[in-house]
């Protein structure tokens, strides 16, 4: 229908078309990390104005800086609790919003109050709930005084559950995105042959379901591995640094010392950890999608 | 519909305290009465916390500053984003894949590893300390967001209708300007909800960028309340409320389009 020259504008326009996106992305999200990267190799302190290259220098630091590894311990710790709760929650609240039942919207549309609450909001919400003196989880257990942010053990545990409550509902949506994607007929066909609900949930479900879970949970690690504003708000890193995560860690050495040199290289540790949990996970993923 | 069993309302009745309990909790501590939060139940309720909050402090400031990034991100990310979705959906050229698995990757990056840099380029070019210079930052990160949605959006129209307004003698961009885009408004709509409340809850680029006062955004103001006063917690929990209501309102009038959009990348395929 349309001859080679039509082809071939067209190929023109759509490059002119996404020119500006690809700028946006290439400007303001790879120059900054390319940038970062070489920032690391300097020391560069900022309000003394001093930079010079040090090549691996701030790397050989980061690997004997005990700071930096308890840091990537917390992260990971916090992002692996996270997400597993996170997805322990969402199946059985994605299986009930898959069923008719009154009231289902008014569920879905609550469940999504904690997703569109700022995660700083959310932070200050629960700091006031976990109040020692007056907050009501203390309350409710009876005036017990557990310092649950001020006790080592006690504080990255409830920075974990202000996670679990802003994104269960996001685990929860794709789950249930998931769910819907599952042919009806298949539980037919296994109720004809006598199949209990349970035998339908393990034989039909959780299979079928699996991918759906897999991207969740490579959504939501890479996203948990990054937490800032939540434990920023709720503990600033403390205390004595037990809810302090990786990306707490730099921000406080760029912004508060002003060491943008070392700082950058632990937010080009930070990308790297993130890197090599996506590819970890892509993997997995992709010999999932390989099976069926 | 089958009526619900014991075990299906127990966990409506959990889930719902789960996740509605908290927020309503406070909401019920901005009208608590201040020096009473040490009592186990309010005497009366009071707006006195919403009052302080709104005229005593320079919370409205921060409000206004939070529409505008907003407003300006939702802007930015729609112009430059729906060209490109379009140009993904329906155009055939090379590196298609490669820019959507690249906007992926970008969604992914933590922002802590573009912040040193970013401070540097945005106060060389005098953008540092300012809400247009945050949007920048904010684009970038919500583009990933708009061309997924965007994308699958552009997708589910028929390329019937781009082919016969291409014979009609449109030009590649002119079927998207007078046909195409047009048809993708509820789109559009969409995205502008999620990138809206992306960039009104954005908090360490704020945190970072912005130093005068007078310019912060939401977040940040409510991060720095207690840093600044005692511990207000009636008035913090009568900001948090400002705050949010905005986005509570918008998510409980748009839930299905929101949970359209949050899953349009993840079930494609």
């Amino acid at each position: 229908m349309s001859g080679g020259g039509s082809q071939a504008r067209e190929r023109r326009q759509a490059y002119l078309l996404v020119m500006p996106a690809v700028l946006v992305l290439a400007v303001v999200a790879l120059y900054p990390v390319l940038a970062a990267i070489w920032l690391s190799l300097h020391r560069f302190i900022l309000v003394f104005g001093e930079r010079r290259f040090t090549g691996l220098e701030n790397y050989v630091y980061l690997f004997g800086d005990a700071r930096f590894w308890s840091a990537l311990g917390n992260t990971a710790y916090f992002t692996a609790v996270a997400v597993t709760v996170e997805l322990l929650l969402a199946v059985p609240l994605a299986l009930l919003l898959n069923r008719a039942f009154p009231g289902r919207g008014l569920l879905r549309a609550s469940v999504l109050v904690p997703w569109a609450i700022p995660t700083v909001v959310s932070a200050r919400l629960w700091a006031w709930m976990f109040n020692p003196d007056y907050g009501l989880i203390n309350r409710l257990l009876g005036g017990a005084d557990i310092n649950w942010l001020g006790a080592p053990g006690y504080a990255l545990h409830a920075a974990i559950l202000v996670d679990v409550w802003k994104t269960t509902p996001f685990v929860a949506l794709l789950v249930l995105a998931g769910l819907q994607g599952i042919p009806e007929d298949l539980y037919k066909a296994a109720r004809v042959d006598g199949a209990s609900t349970w035998r339908q949930f393990r034989a039909i479900t959780v299979p079928l379901l699996k991918p759906a879970l897999l991207l969740a949970v490579l959504f939501r690690s890479l996203d948990a591995f990054r937490v800032f504003d939540a434990i920023y708000v709720l503990t600033e890193g403390g205390p004595a640094n037990t809810t302090e995560t990786l990306s707490i860690y730099a921000y406080k050495t760029l912004m508060r010392s002003g060491d943008f040199g070392y700082g950058s290289a632990l937010s080009v540790a930070t990308f790297l950890c993130v890197v090599l949990l996506a590819v970890v996970w892509l993997k997995w993923l992709g010999r999932e999608e390989g099976r069926r | 519909m089958k009526r619900p069993g014991l075990g299906t309302a127990l966990a409506v009745v959990a889930f719902l305290t789960f996740f509605l309990g908290p927020f309503l909790w406070q909401v019920l501590t901005s009208l608590w009465p201040d020096g009473e939060l040490t009592r186990p139940w309010p005497s009366h309720l009071t707006g006195a916390n919403y009052q302080s909050v709104l005229f005593g402090r320079p919370f409205l400031w921060a409000v206004l500053n939070s529409l505008v990034v907003a407003t300006l991100t939702t802007v930015f990310c729609l112009t430059v984003g729906a060209s490109a979705a379009f140009a993904l959906a329906k155009l055939e050229f090379r590196g298609r894949g490669l820019l959507l698995s690249a906007a992926l990757g970008v969604s992914m990056f933590p922002p802590i590893a573009t912040v040193s840099p970013l401070y540097l380029i945005l106060n060389a070019v005098g953008l540092r300390d300012s809400l247009v210079g945050l949007a920048l930052p904010y684009t970038t990160f919500a583009l990933p967001l708009t061309l997924w949605v965007l994308t699958s959006f552009f997708r589910q129209l028929p390329d019937e209708l781009y082919r016969a307004a291409r014979v009609d003698g449109c030009t590649p961009f002119g079927a998207f300007r007078r046909v195409l885009l047009p048809l993708a408004a509820p789109g559009l709509a969409t995205t502008a909800i999620l990138v809206f409340i992306f960039a009104w809850n954005e908090f360490l680029y704020a945190l970072t960028f912005l130093s005068t006062p007078e310019k912060r955004t939401v977040p940040v103001a409510i991060s720095l309340f207690a840093s600044e006063y005692k511990e207000p917690w009636g008035e913090i929990a009568a900001a948090s409320v400002v705050a949010t209501l905005p986005l509570v309102v918008l998510t409980v009038l748009f839930q299905r389009r929101i949970v359209s959009g949050l899953t349009a990348g993840a079930v494609k395929e």
